[in-house]
C-alpha cells in the first residue's frame, strides 16, 4: 500500500530525512521506534501532507499513485489519517460540526451520498461508546478544554469515523496512564483489517504490548538502521537505543 | 477652534430652539443651551486629540445635516425597516423615525407595576421636573463635545424606570430609524434607571433606509442602583454612508451587575464609547463586542472602567474582523483608583485581519493606583490559526470551508455570549449569510 523510497526531508536549514525506505502492506501493523529527533514525527508529517517541509530527494507511492504531488485534504480523502501527537484546539468549532463536515468532504470527494443528520449522529454515538467518551463533549469545541488523553481518545475517534486505509499515530502513547493508553489501544485493535495499514510511532515499548506489531523499524539520525518483528522492540527495550550504534550501514526496511 | 466648523450646527440649534420654545419648558432650554456653547468652545475633535487621532470627523463640519420634523407622514420605506428590526413580537417595543418617537410602529405590553418604558418627550411633558433632574446625571460632567451636542438638540428617545425590587422579564427593544430624502441627524438621548434589586433586558437597534446618507449621535444614560442587573445589547446596523456615533455612560452602585454586548456591522465611520464608573463593592461589569468592518468602514470602540471602589470585578472582550481596506479602532481603558483593592479586572481585544490592506489599531490603557489587584490585558492580532487550517485539511476539509469555519468560529464567540435567544438567532443569522457557516 506504502512505499517510500529514499525519503529525504528538510525543515529550515536542517536535514531530517536521510533517506528513508520502507515498505507498508495492506492488514500489516508496523512499528516506528527511535530516540529524539531522529525524524520519527517528521516522517508521519511528510506523509499527512505538511507543508513546513521540504522533501528534497526521493517518492512515495501510496496505493501506486504519488502521495507527494497531492494536497492535504486529498491525501486524507484518498484515506491516509494521522493521529496527531498534540491536536490542536479549535475554539467555536464544535466537535460534531467539524466530524460531519469531514466524514461528508470525503464521501463528496468520492462521489458517494452524503451521510444525513441522522445517520451521522448515529455512527458518532456507536463510536462514542466504543471509545468511553461522554457524548457532551461532542458538541464543545474541537479539543477544547480536553486533557490529554482526551485528546487522544478524540484522534481515534475521527479515526472510527473516517475509516482511513492508512493510519499513521504519532507518539499516541505520550501523556497517558495505563487505562487510557488501554481504551486507545482497544480503539486502535478494532480498526485492524486486511485492508487497513496501520503505522504506529513511538519512543516506548510499552504501546506496543496492546497494539502488536507486524513489523519494528527503528530510526535513527533520519534513517531506518534496523528492522525487525516485535521482539526487537523488546530488545530496544532491554538495552537501550545506544546499542544500535555499533551497526554501520542502515537497512532497507521491508 | 476655526468658528466657521460649528457655524451650520448653530444655526440648527438656533432654528430648533424656536420651533420647541412653545413645548419645552425652561430648564431643558436651559440643557440644550449650555449644550451648545459647550459643544462650541469644544468643537469638532480634531485628529490632534489622542483619542481621536484615528478618527477623523473633520468633514462633519461641512455637512449641512438637518434636524428632521416629527412629520411622520413622510415614511417611506419604514415599514420594512421595522421588519427588518424586528426580533420578537413578546418584546416591548419602542420605535424611533428620525429621532422622533412613532407610536404607530411600537408596541406595548403589559409592564409590571411602577414600571416606566416611554419615550422621553412623553416624560418631559408628563413629569418633567423629575426628568429634567434625572437627565444628564451620568453625562454632564463629562460632555464631550458630541454628548453636548445630543444635549444641544435634546428632545426625545427611551426613558425606562423599573423600581425596585421588579424584574422585567420581557426584552425592551428602543429601535432608531433613519429614513428620508436630504442628509437628517438624529440625537436620541436614552435613560435607563434600575432601582434596588431590580433587574432588564434591553436592546438597542439601528438602522437606515438604502443609500440614505445621516448623523446619527445617541447618548445613553445608565443608572443601576444596589443589586440592580442590566443586560444590554447594542446592534449597529446603520447604512453603509451613515455616521454613527454613540456614548454609553453607566454609574453602577455596590452589588450591581451590568453586561454590555454591542455589535457593529454598519455605517461608514462608527464609533462606540462605554464609560463605565464602579461606584461601590462587589460590582460586576462585562463587555462584550463584536465589530466586523469591511470595504472601507471605519469602526472605533472605546471603553473606560473606573474601578472607585473594592471588590469589584470586571471583564472585557472584544473582537473585530477585518477585510478589504477596513479599518478597525480599540481603545480599552481601565482605571484602579487608590482605593480599589482586590480589583479583578480581565481586558481582551483581539483581531483578524482576513486582507493585506485592513488596518487595525489597538490601545489596551491600564491605570493602576491600588497595590492589591489582579488586572490582566492581552491583545492578538492575527491572521487565522495556520495550525487550525492544517488540521481541519488533514481531515478532509478544503481549505475554503476551514478559513469559513475559523471565521466564524471566532465571530460566534461572542455571539454565544448573548442570552437572549431572539437576539442570539439574529445575530447567528447576520453571520451566517455574513460568513456563512454551510451545511455539512
Amino acid at each position: 500500500m506504502l512505499e517510500i523510497k529514499n525519503l529525504h526531508a528538510r525543515s529550515e536549514d536542517r536535514e531530517i530525512l536521510r533517506g528513508i525506505n520502507l515498505s507498508v502492506g495492506a492488514g500489516e501493523v508496523h512499528a516506528i521506534m527511535g530516540p529524539n529527533g531522529s525524524g520519527k514525527s517528521t516522517l508521519a508529517h511528510v506523509l499527512a501532507g505538511r507543508e513546513d517541509y521540504e522533501v528534497t530527494e526521493g517518492e512515495i507511492l501510496y496505493e501506486g499513485k504519488d502521495l507527494l504531488g497531492m494536497e492535504i485534504e486529498e491525501r486524507a480523502a484518498e484515506g491516509v489519517f494521522l493521529a496527531y501527537q498534540y491536536p490542536v484546539e479549535i475554539s467555536g468549532v464544535s466537535n460534531k460540526y467539524f466530524l460531519k463536515a469531514a466524514l461528508n468532504a470525503i464521501r463528496k470527494y468520492h462521489g458517494h451520498p452524503l451521510v444525513s443528520r441522522a445517520e451521522f449522529v448515529e455512527l458518532l454515538k456507536e463510536n462514542i461508546k466504543l471509545l468511553g467518551m461522554d457524548k457532551n463533549m461532542m458538541d464543545r469545541s474541537v479539543n477544547e478544554g480536553f486533557s490529554g488523553g482526551e485528546k487522544k481518545r478524540n484522534e481515534i475517534l475521527q479515526m472510527a469515523m473516517l475509516q482511513p486505509k492508512l493510519a499513521i499515530l504519532d507518539e499516541t502513547d505520550s501523556g497517558l496512564d495505563i487505562d487510557a493508553l488501554k481504551v486507545v489501544a482497544d480503539g486502535v485493535n478494532s480498526l485492524r483489517s486486511p485492508e487497513r495499514a496501520i503505522i504506529v510511532v513511538t519512543h516506548y515499548q510499552r504501546l506496543l504490548d496492546y497494539i502488536v506489531p507486524d513489523y519494528v523499524h527503528v530510526l535513527a539520525e533520519g534513517k531506518i538502521v534496523r528492522s525487525g518483528d516485535k521482539s526487537l522492540a523488546l530488545e530496544l527495550e532491554d538495552k537501550g537505543y545506544a546499542f544500535l550504534q555499533t551497526d554501520s550501514e542502515p537497512a532497507t526496511a521491508n | 477652534m476655526i468658528a466657521t466648523e460649528v457655524n451650520s450646527f448653530q444655526q440648527q440649534s438656533a432654528q430648533f430652539q424656536q420651533q420647541q420654545l412653545a413645548t419645552s419648558p425652561n430648564w431643558l432650554r436651559d440643557l440644550r443651551r449650555r449644550g451648545l456653547d459647550r459643544f462650541v468652545q469644544l468643537g469638532i475633535p480634531t485628529t490632534r486629540e489622542e483619542d481621536w487621532r484615528l478618527t477623523n470627523l473633520a468633514f462633519l463640519a461641512g455637512r449641512p445635516f438637518e434636524i428632521t420634523s416629527p412629520d411622520l407622514t413622510a415614511t417611506f420605506g419604514v415599514e420594512e425597516l421595522v421588519q427588518r428590526a424586528t426580533l420578537d413580537e413578546d418584546f416591548h417595543r419602542l420605535v424611533f423615525v428620525n429621532g422622533h418617537y412613532a407610536d404607530q410602529w411600537s408596541t406595548h405590553h403589559e409592564l409590571p407595576a411602577g414600571t416606566v418604558v416611554e419615550n422621553l418627550s412623553t416624560s418631559i411633558r408628563n413629569s418633567s421636573e423629575a426628568t429634567g433632574k434625572r437627565l444628564g446625571l451620568q453625562a454632564e460632567d463629562e460632555q464631550t463635545s458630541f454628548v453636548a451636542l445630543n444635549a444641544a438638540f435634546l428632545h426625545d428617545g427611551a426613558r425606562i424606570d423599573v423600581p425596585a425590587d421588579t424584574v422585567v422579564e420581557r426584552a425592551i427593544h428602543l429601535i432608531f430609524l433613519a429614513v428620508g430624502e436630504g442628509q437628517t441627524a438624529q440625537h436620541p438621548r436614552n435613560l435607563i434607571t434600575l432601582a434596588k434589586n431590580s433587574r432588564a433586558t434591553v436592546i438597542e437597534s439601528y438602522f437606515g433606509g438604502e443609500g440614505e446618507d445621516y448623523f446619527t449621535n445617541a447618548v445613553t444614560e445608565v443608572e443601576l442602583a444596589e443589586a440592580a442587573d442590566l443586560d444590554h445589547h447594542k446592534l449597529q446596523h446603520e447604512e453603509r454612508s451613515a455616521v454613527h456615533l454613540a456614548t454609553t455612560q453607566i454609574h453602577q452602585q455596590a452589588h450591581s451587575r451590568f453586561r454590555s454586548h454591542y455589535f457593529s456591522f454598519g455605517g461608514s465611520i462608527a464609533r462606540n464609547e462605554l464609560n463605565c464608573v464602579l461606584d461601590g463593592e462587589k460590582i460586576e461589569c462585562t463587555l462584550n463586542g463584536l465589530y466586523m468592518p469591511k470595504g472601507d468602514q471605519l469602526m472605533d470602540c472605546r471603553t473606560r472602567i473606573d474601578h472607585t471602589k473594592p471588590h469589584c470585578n470586571s471583564y472585557e472582550m472584544y473582537k473585530c474582523i477585518l477585510d478589504d481596506r477596513a479599518r478597525g479602532v480599540f481603545n480599552g481603558k481601565i482605571f484602579v483608583h487608590q482605593d480599589a483593592q482586590k480589583t479583578d479586572a480581565k481586558q481582551s481585544n483581539q483581531s483578524l485581519l482576513l486582507s493585506d490592506d485592513a488596518i487595525i489599531n489597538t490601545k489596551p490603557q491600564l491605570e493602576i493606583y491600588a497595590d492589591d489587584v489582579r488586572c490582566t490585558h492581552g491583545a492578538t492580532i492575527g491572521e487565522l490559526d495556520e495550525q487550525a487550517i492544517y488540521y481541519l485539511r488533514s481531515r478532509g476539509i478544503p481549505a475554503d470551508l476551514a478559513r469559513t469555519m475559523l471565521i466564524f468560529a471566532f465571530a460566534n464567540d461572542v455571539v454565544q455570549g448573548v442570552e437572549v435567544p431572539a437576539v442570539r438567532k439574529h445575530l447567528e443569522a447576520v453571520l451566517l449569510s455574513d460568513r456563512g457557516l454551510p451545511d455539512v
